[in-house]
């Protein structure tokens, strides 16, 4: 038997009262890419929250290609190949976005506690102008993020966690914020790159349009639990989901 | 391909500025070449705060420090009667940087006012510890530093002997501290003000970032403690007191944080405009440094150093 990239084992997470999570199971193979559905407050973040080592579960367990990474902290997290991009985008805003970038790849290359070389190295840059490139950012790289449209900023946070290289990657939102005119074009060069690379991928998503062509399956959130949890078709197709996540009678 | 680092003509200032400063004494009386000497031991210090600074944490305690440095020199001076200073200053660096590796692990776990306070309260006890334990610190009446020496050469004229000193090393201090500002540590400090989560989502850890930074800030203070010793030729509690600590803020905030060199800037303004208050209105003389501390922040938020840079930017 093959061990899955994430096994979600009957994870629970309260807040006080409001159980967020509650008893949810999920299992991910190598390679998927999983559209995680659902109202907001439905659970779709406490999750990822929960699995990048950010809150502990209250109860349950999470194992990552088979090792038990529960509540172990999101550094420890991304460290094993685990990346993460947020809804509201994580940057530094008063440094550049060639700064976000190059800190970035400083980082990822162990080189973060490094106070002799220069941050802005030949071999970073090139890597950064690749990157920036791909991501349709590089005219911007010289400006600050706080100056960069909420679109952009969106990208750039993606863009950073696709730069760590990981073997799962988990994004918040992707195209929230991103204009209807940009975030096909945004999932056609995301997407393709993270299949190319064998990029186990799920992504919390509000629109539909974009998890029935990007995503290979779907996980449908409701009240903290997993309603429905299939091929990307036959869940939008359930009346459950139709109901609790399109509201419809 | 993007643009790299934008191309400065610093260090063609900077080897200028160095220049006029070694034939500075053929022109100079003494006193202000003292002054300029400890304006500029000082400015290590405040180098030391400011690398914290960018990070969006005050330390309130650098003269801890700073008293670290002055008396590792001390001791050896009087109590051991070593005045050489290639000793006494490498060991200063040394056990200034494990005393912030110790304390670092400690701080670096706080943030904001907690930071400052706590780095206070640490300041404050060495302060203590030295007033009280008299046999060993020599308590208020501190020290004096007897019989400097460099390689061995005990020079006819130290004065100027130690002024060229603290021009050499004041250049390694800024070639230290501006590589360490252009690295990815200096630029993760700055990360630290705004965005801890995403320092931890790219693997890396805000805490040891800060640590890192502390134990280098530390052992540049230590080296600024150190000469101010053998400039003053003197060393006492005051050193470790708050109002030392004070003072270093208050001339990072002067000079800006903008630029390696900025503290240095704001470290000779602040010594020159000191002495010049005490001399012309002796009993006002904190109010003059208050006042001008306040144009300063009015008229050039980002510190003096910012006026430099605004004047060089200026198109001709």
């Amino acid at each position: 038997m093959t061990v899955a990239m994430i096994d979600v084992e009957n994870v629970s997470r309260a807040f006080d009262v409001l159980r967020a999570v509650d008893d949810v199971s999920l299992s991910v193979g190598e390679g998927e890419t999983v559209g995680i559905i659902g109202t907001n407050g439905s659970g779709k973040t406490t999750l990822l929250n929960l699995i990048t080592g950010y809150l502990q579960p209250t109860s349950g367990r999470i194992l990552f290609q088979g090792t038990d990474i529960t509540g172990i902290g999101p550094r420890r997290v991304t460290a094993l190949g685990v990346a993460r991009s947020f809804q509201t985008p994580q940057l530094y805003a008063g440094l550049t976005v060639l700064d976000n970038v190059l800190i970035a790849i400083a980082t990822h290359s162990g080189r973060a506690l490094d106070f002799w070389t220069p941050l802005y190295r030949r071999d970073c840059l090139s890597k950064a102008d690749a990157l920036l490139a791909r991501f349709a950012l590089r005219e911007q790289a010289s400006g600050t993020v706080a100056n960069l449209p909420e679109g952009g900023r969106k990208v750039l946070d993606v863009a950073l966690s696709v730069l760590l290289e990981p073997k799962l990657l988990l994004m918040d939102e992707p195209t929230s914020g991103v204009s209807a005119r940009d975030k096909f074009s945004l999932m056609d060069t995301l997407m393709p790159a993270l299949a190319e690379r064998r990029i186990t991928t799920i992504f919390v998503e509000h629109d539909l349009e974009i998890i029935e062509r990007y995503a290979q399956r779907a996980v449908a959130f409701d009240g903290g639990k997993i309603i429905a949890d299939g091929p990307v078709a036959d869940v939008l197709a359930r009346a459950a989901v139709r109901r609790a996540v399109l509201g419809e009678d | 391909m993007i643009e790299t680092a934008p191309r400065s003509s610093l260090p063609l200032a900077a080897v200028a500025t160095l220049a006029a400063l070694a034939v500075l004494p053929l022109f100079l009386s003494d006193w202000i070449v003292f002054l300029i000497a400890l304006a500029l031991a000082k400015g290590a210090v405040v180098l030391g705060v400011v690398m914290l600074l960018r990070g969006g944490l005050i330390s309130f305690g650098h003269a801890l420090y700073f008293a670290i440095g002055a008396y590792t020199v001390g001791f050896l001076a009087n109590r051991f009667g070593i005045g050489e200073a290639l000793v006494a200053l490498p060991l200063a660096i040394v056990i200034s940087a494990v005393v912030a590796a110790a304390l670092g692990l400690l701080l670096a776990r706080f943030r904001g006012i907690y930071f400052a306070m706590l780095s206070l309260a640490l300041s404050m006890i060495l302060y203590t510890v030295l007033i009280k334990f008299y046999d060993f610190s020599g308590g208020t009446d501190g020290l004096s530093v007897r019989g400097f020496a460099l390689a061995g050469i005990t020079p006819a004229h130290p004065g100027l002997v130690q002024y060229y000193l603290v021009l050499v090393l004041t250049a390694a201090v800024v070639y230290v501290g501006g590589r360490f500002l252009a690295s990815p540590l200096g630029y993760l400090m700055q990360a630290v003000r705004y965005n801890e989560i995403r320092i931890e989502y790219l693997g890396a850890s805000a805490s040891h970032a800060i640590l890192a930074s502390y134990v280098v800030s530390g052992a540049v203070s230590g080296l600024g403690g150190a000469l101010t010793a053998y400039l003053v030729g003197h060393v006492s509690p005051e050193f470790a007191f708050w109002v030392y600590s004070g003072d270093f803020v208050f001339v990072a905030v002067l000079g800006g944080t903008g630029s390696v060199f900025a503290p240095l800037v704001g470290s000779v303004a602040f010594e020159f405009v000191k002495n010049y208050a005490l001399k012309f209105s002796p009993h006002t003389w904190q109010l003059t440094l208050g006042v001008f501390l306040l144009l300063v922040i009015y008229f050039q938020p980002k510190g003096l150093w910012s006026l430099l840079t605004r004047l060089r930017a200026r198109p001709r």
